[in-house]
């Protein structure tokens, strides 16, 4: 096969094909917790996305030099620290983003997508593919939160992105846990449906 | 007194783990075809959340200590792998019939997010009468009370989806779609205890 097409579809499968949210049913915690509006579903997106990227780079670099047993202890320090990093960004930068995010910001630590991306993937691939497989995942990961933050989004509250276009008030369970889960029930059943 | 029972019932009902504040729904989704498996799985998370949540509320006191409060999640999710491991190794030795029952769930309690969010979560929160933070005492009360609620929550989930396996679901929604509405119907009769806090408080 092409090269480049190559390159392009490991980018690629993360965004539909294998879309760890929708597809792959990973990361369910911060996907239900924080995308009670889309700008929030957005952020944690974005934030997972810059852990899975710098977890995936620096794992592929390092795997040879890892023993196979710590394996999975080395890959959980490596993410911890970037989590670190990033919890100290947004806390110095984005202070109104890490207030809302809260605790699923060190929760990133936990979350199965990037583990599992450096477990299927970095530990087995070169540095571009898997920078690339990386940010793939983290935007397909970022596509499905921002979708299922904007849809509880309009429903509960009439308003996207913080645009509030309907007067008064929407249908609040939206915006509350049963919402979460009954939009990501159809929204799986739709993906199932057009993957097929 | 009134302070520890106001914990139980907001970490067990009103704030339910599972069900309105959204940790540990990986295993949630995973391990709740049976009862039976649904039940083991409680039972583990309920020995490594109370355990985790003792240690890591003495690391964070050093960690404060030291200066290097930054460095929670690392240390944390260190402590809790090593934890996990600990446990299984000691609970092979002295109770072979509780680590047969159990042992199979150890090893992914590590990722399970309920753990890691309820050891830093009692470092945030603080009595809801009087203003101080946690003391170990209700640190451990509320560990303890956040693993019923989430065992009570994943045991009952079990149980519809047993019966769900009878029904006829229409093919599109087979499987896991199905699996997030019954949770979100679960959720919305969760949500019916929020009106039993305030009627205590």
């Amino acid at each position: 096969m092409d090269n480049k097409n190559s390159k392009f579809e490991i980018f690629s499968k993360g965004l539909i094909k294998e879309n760890p949210v929708l597809v792959l049913i990973l990361g369910m915690c911060p996907t239900l917790g924080v995308t009670s509006s889309a700008i929030n579903g957005l952020g944690m997106g974005l934030a997972t996305t810059f852990v899975l990227l710098f977890s995936n780079i620096i794992i592929s670099i390092i795997k040879d030099l890892i023993p196979d047993k710590v394996h999975i202890p080395a890959y959980i320090i490596v993410i911890a620290s970037l989590v670190t990093i990033l919890q100290l960004l947004l806390k110095g930068y984005l202070p109104a983003l890490d207030e809302s995010l809260g605790l699923f910001i060190p929760l990133i630590v936990v979350n199965c997508v990037v583990l599992g991306r450096a477990e299927a993937f970095a530990c087995k691939n070169n540095v571009v593919d898997s920078a690339l497989d990386g940010l793939g995942m983290g935007l397909g990961f970022a596509l499905a939160l921002t979708i299922l933050g904007a849809i509880r989004e309009i429903l509960g509250v009439g308003s996207i992105f913080g645009y509030k276009f309907l007067a008064g008030d929407g249908i609040i369970g939206f915006v509350l846990a049963p919402g979460a889960f009954i939009v990501l029930g159809y929204m799986v059943a739709i993906a199932k449906k057009l993957k097929k | 007194m009134v302070e520890y029972i106001l914990i139980i019932i907001s970490a067990v009902f009103v704030n339910n783990i599972a069900l309105s504040r959204f940790l540990g729904i990986c295993p949630f989704m995973g391990v709740s075809n049976k009862v039976n498996t649904a039940l083991g799985m409680s039972g583990a998370v309920a020995f490594v959340m109370v355990i985790a949540t003792l240690v890591t509320f003495y690391i964070q006191k050093l960690l404060v200590s030291c200066g290097i409060d930054f460095l929670q999640t690392i240390a944390f999710i260190l402590v809790i792998a090593s934890l996990v491991q600990m446990v299984e190794i000691v609970l092979k030795k002295v109770s072979p019939s509780l680590y047969q029952a159990l042992g199979v769930f150890l090893p992914l309690i590590t990722t399970n997010c309920t753990v890691l969010g309820v050891a830093i979560d009692v470092h945030n929160l603080t009595m809801g009468v009087s203003e101080e933070p946690y003391g170990v005492g209700a640190a451990v009360i509320y560990a303890l009370s956040n693993a019923i609620g989430y065992g009570l929550a994943l045991t009952i989930f079990a149980g519809l989806r047993e019966q769900l396996e009878l029904a006829d679901v229409p093919e599109g929604m087979k499987g896991v779609p199905v699996a997030f509405i019954t949770a979100g119907i679960l959720a919305l009769a969760f949500m019916g205890f929020a009106g039993l806090f305030q009627s205590i408080a």
